[in-house]
């Protein structure tokens, strides 16, 4: 029941957080020097031009009230027109965020998939070579920034070998499927298209390695981290005394505790996957938010700016909300305490 | 010993070796349970006392602990016996009360789930789910745990520190042990509830006709609990005696202060303590460890002590009574 | 006398040393990082063609493959990319000790506060610190380079604003459970100033964790960094930075492959350093960060 009360605590959180860096970046965007409708229309506009852009963007009001004229375009999902693309910015954002989630959550996969079960195998093979092998290869996963990986593999699988494509989401011939969601893996599955989708497939397999790997040797160091640190605890002592198999120890009396401050972090580095998307997006040519980003940046289009960094902290903070409720599930000290703070 | 002894240590010596060279911690130490008897093992914090319970459950970390000597449990010598071997007598044949009862049961699972996984590793009952959980329900009625039924669903974190030692004695019991290890038990509660452990605790070993192996450095609990004491300084035994004996005729100089630093309730005296410190295992003294503390040290304490036996299951390590009369001291 | 005091303080130098040689990985990433300092402090000299490292042509030697004398082969307009990687270790070394000398005294101050005083100083600290923890770290650095210039300065200053609250964070749980150590109390019952129980009894409580996080995010600040200036956001050509070299040679891909890949292999170098060096002196020091 009061598991609910935690919940919607975090929730409340995650609504503070919004607010937060929405009010963040209006700052950054109001407040440093330059007249944003000079910089919206450039050096050749007219004085009467920009009086008339000052006030369309409520630029002569007082500051509190730009503020919530674009808080209320926030929350009705209106960031204002790209000056950019001359279109909305949640239109930009609509058709290219949905290819660059796809690409954060296969990565995010690998990261869990692959990540953990090493950690706890370096964990259970402690001081063996099977943990010096685990640890070299996070540490190089670690070290490497996303876009050197992205040029390496790019190198060796499609250039070298010329066993994946070089870049792009489809082959050339290939039909994209209808466009339902933006995602390919839901759009070809649900329109019956196993070819296109095992085609997306081959072009998906360079960016979400090169993207994850970072990801999945963090995994793999926290995981183990926690693993040998709760593998001195008493209770683990306790319950070898109680004679319970070493595999149960590790895969249950260990990993379960383990997992609370991995997947804590884990939850960071996921969502911190959206920004990498943007160096690896970049080196294949994956038509997502990363090019538009960029763009929106050079050309100091605010709006656009503003949709892009909201974006990025609305799944940030759901990420993190996810990551809450597994955490208060995988912990019951923090339903509890809460259940305490209730009563 | 007239009974059997179930537990046999004969000169186990574990040492380990780390950055400034090897450590002998344990020095031949020899040691009998009986069946059905209940023996302390008494000493200073660092003396070896935990290692020793270590060792016999075969929870020391191979390439760090050299284990050296025999340790005989129900005829079998659990030093040379596989990790596999060892794993099937823990849990079943020999099963420890933990020191820590805050530490010792796992956060993250509930009471019962802890004690189901317990009792699955009982050879007598391979249950149904249905009977484990009727096991686990009467075990904790037995330790005097009131709603059980509640307390299985709860986690560790919900009970108090009392209810958790319970909790964990429930778990040494459950499957009927031939011994049972109490490390330091009760030793972390309150006076009063510790009081309450201690009587749950002996009426259940009695009337299961389970051995206890209790190890302290509490005196108090060890006069009421057990029929005969191990002392032990810097990892080897100074002293055994039947408790009543020991506690009225303590003859190591060792023992001697070790008494006399308790303080008494009834207001005699004051309490005096022992000079120095347990000294670096690393480099011990030659001969008797005890020697750079003991008032009585004379050139013979150089050597190693002889074993010596002043009485009916009454020994200690001392030169002091070495072919010498009784009473030199007094 | 003077030797009685010293030879605690020399064997506890020499027993750290001990713990810390025993890694081989530690006594790596400290090698490596002697090495990269000593290299940068020394380019003009031991590099071989000093002149390439900033605007420079010549195109008789554009896109030589690596070979003698270019180890790491040319650019397109000539320049040698091995003396362009070792001064690219300039600019990776100054934007880690500028962001960090800027980020770590503002979080530790303000975690020291936070930590210390109960109350609103707490509570207004620790909930702005939460915002910034809870932006994307890359998000907050592009804004803040979307309205400045995109220039060294301006990342260094964007990375620097994303970094301070991970040390408020870390300094804040330190004092928070130091402030219930004894001898911090025996401070506050003699009357001891705050500002003296804070700077004197407290911070060197916390200094091996914020330094051990220091080593290690030298190399984080590097990897974002150079990832700023991938995308074009940081160091701007003709400076030889890591990431900007990356970036131009991923245009020629793969025929140029060397004018990437080595620049690539430089920061896998630096940050490899940096981050051995780190984990070496967590495990020594015995700190979580």
């Amino acid at each position: 029941m009061r598991y609910s009360t935690y919940l919607l605590q975090r929730m409340l959180l995650s609504v503070v957080v919004l607010l937060g860096l929405s009010a963040l970046i209006f700052l950054i965007a109001r407040v440093i020097p330059g007249d944003p409708a000079r910089i919206a229309l450039g050096p050749l506009a007219s004085r009467t031009q920009i009086a008339s852009l000052r006030t369309a963007m409520h630029l002569d009001e007082p500051l509190y009230r730009q503020y919530a004229y674009y808080l209320g375009g926030l929350l009705n999902g209106d960031f204002g027109e790209s000056l950019y693309t001359r279109r909305p910015a949640s239109a930009d954002l609509r058709e290219l965020f949905p290819s660059t989630l796809e690409l954060v959550v296969y990565a995010g996969l690998l990261m869990v998939v692959v990540g953990i079960p090493l950690g706890i195998l370096a964990a259970s093979y402690r001081d063996t070579w099977v943990d010096t092998t685990v640890r070299l290869i996070s540490l190089g996963g670690v070290v490497t920034p996303a876009f050197v990986w992205a040029i390496v593999l790019m190198l060796i699988f499609a250039y070298a070998l010329g066993v994946l494509p070089v870049a792009g989401r489809l082959s050339p011939g290939v039909v994209p499927p209808p466009v339902v969601t933006g995602m390919i893996t839901i759009d070809a599955l649900w329109g019956g298209a196993p070819s296109t989708y095992f085609d997306f497939l081959r072009h998906l397999i360079l960016p979400a390695v090169s993207l994850s790997l970072a990801g999945v040797a963090q995994a793999a160091r926290l995981t183990r981290a926690s693993m040998v640190d709760i593998a001195g605890r008493p209770f683990i002592e306790a319950a070898r005394a109680f004679g319970i198999s070493e595999a149960r120890i590790a895969l249950k009396y260990m990993l379960k505790p383990s997992l609370i401050p991995t997947v804590t972090i884990l939850g960071l580095d996921f969502a911190a996957l959206l920004g990498n998307a943007f160096l690896v997006e970049s080196v294949f040519n994956w038509p997502g938010m990363a090019r538009y980003g960029v763009e929106v940046i050079l050309h100091k289009d605010l709006n656009a700016i503003v949709a892009v960094v909201m974006v990025m902290g609305l799944f940030f903070v759901v990420i993190n909300f996810l990551i809450d409720i597994l955490v208060g599930y995988l912990d019951p000290r923090i339903r509890l305490r809460q259940m305490e703070d209730a009563a | 010993m007239a009974r059997e002894a179930l537990l046999d240590i004969r000169d186990l010596s574990v040492s380990f070796t780390g950055y400034r060279g090897v450590s002998r911690v344990l020095n031949g130490v020899n040691l009998t349970v009986g069946r059905g008897e209940k023996v302390g093992l008494v000493g200073e914090t660092g003396c070896g006392k935990s290692l020793t319970v270590r060792a016999v459950l075969g929870l020391l970390r191979k390439p760090r602990a050299r284990v050296r000597g025999e340790i005989w449990f129900a005829g079998r010598n659990l030093v040379g016996l596989s990790a596999g071997e060892l794993q099937l007598i823990r849990g079943r044949e020999i099963t420890v009360v933990f020191q820590d009862p805050m530490a010792a049961l796992n956060p993250v699972f509930t009471v019962g789930e802890q004690l189901r996984d317990v009792i699955a590793r009982s050879p007598r009952h391979q249950a149904s789910e249905r009977e484990t959980w009727a096991r686990a329900v009467a075990i904790l009625k037995e330790v005097a745990l009131p709603d059980p039924e509640r307390i299985l669903h709860a986690y560790p974190v919900q009970l108090s520190g009392g209810m958790r030692q319970r909790v964990l004695i429930a778990m040494a019991l459950v499957n009927e042990p031939a011994l049972v290890i109490a490390d330091e038990l009760g030793t972390a509660l309150d006076v009063t509830i510790q009081e309450q452990i201690l009587q749950v605790m002996r009426s259940l070993v009695d009337a299961k006709g389970i051995s206890v192996l209790l190890i302290t450095h509490n005196l108090g609990v060890v006069r009421e609990t057990t029929d005969r004491v191990y002392v032990m300084y810097a990892g080897s035994i100074a002293e055994t005696a039947p408790t009543a004996d020991l506690f009225r005729a303590p003859k190591h100089p060792y023992t001697q202060g070790l008494l006399a630093s308790v303080p008494k309730l009834t207001g005699e005296g004051v309490p005096r303590g022992i000079d120095g410190m347990i000294p670096d295992y690393l480099s011990p003294p030659p001969g008797c460890r005890f020697a750079p503390r003991c008032p009585f040290v004379q050139p013979r304490c150089q050597q190693p002590p002889p074993w010596v036996e002043v009485g009916p299951d009454h020994a200690l390590a001392c030169v002091l009574y070495d072919g010498a009369p009784t009473g030199l001291r007094s | 006398m003077s030797t009685a005091v010293a030879a605690p303080a020399a064997d506890q130098l020499r027993r750290t040393w001990y713990a810390f040689s025993r890694n081989t990985g530690s006594v790596v990433g400290l090698a490596v990082v002697v090495i990269v300092v000593l290299a940068t402090a020394l380019a003009p000299w031991i590099t071989p063609f000093p002149r390439h490292a900033r605007a420079f042509t010549d195109f008789e030697h554009a896109s030589l493959a690596p070979a003698r004398p270019h180890l790491f082969g040319t650019d397109t307009i000539g320049r040698d990319i091995l003396t362009r990687v070792v001064f690219g270790f300039r600019f990776s070394l100054l934007l880690g000790v500028v962001v960090l000398s800027a980020a770590v005294p503002t979080g530790v101050m303000l975690g020291l506060v936070a930590g210390y005083y109960r109350g609103w100083p707490e509570t207004v600290i620790m909930r702005v610190t939460d915002i910034f923890l809870s932006i994307p770290p890359l998000a907050l650095a592009l804004a803040i380079l979307a309205v400045l210039e995109p220039n060294l300065q301006n990342a260094m200053l964007a990375v620097s604003v994303m970094w301070w609250p991970w040390y408020t964070r870390l300094v804040y749980g330190l004092v928070s459970s130091l402030r219930n150590e004894a001898y911090v109390q025996a401070a506050q019952i003699v009357g001891a100033s705050p500002v003296h129980i804070l700077l004197r009894e407290i911070l060197p409580n916390c200094l091996p964790a914020v330094l051990t996080k220091m080593t290690l995010d030298m190399a984080f600040v590097i990897l974002i960094g150079s990832s700023l200036s991938f995308l074009g956001l940081g160091v701007q050509p003709p400076d030889p930075d890591l990431g900007t070299m990356v970036a131009d040679g991923a245009k020629y891909m793969p025929d140029l492959w060397w004018i990437s890949v080595f620049p690539g292999l430089g920061i896998l170098v630096i940050v490899l350093g940096f981050n051995l060096l780190g984990d070496g002196l967590r495990d020594v020091f015995g700190v979580e960060v």
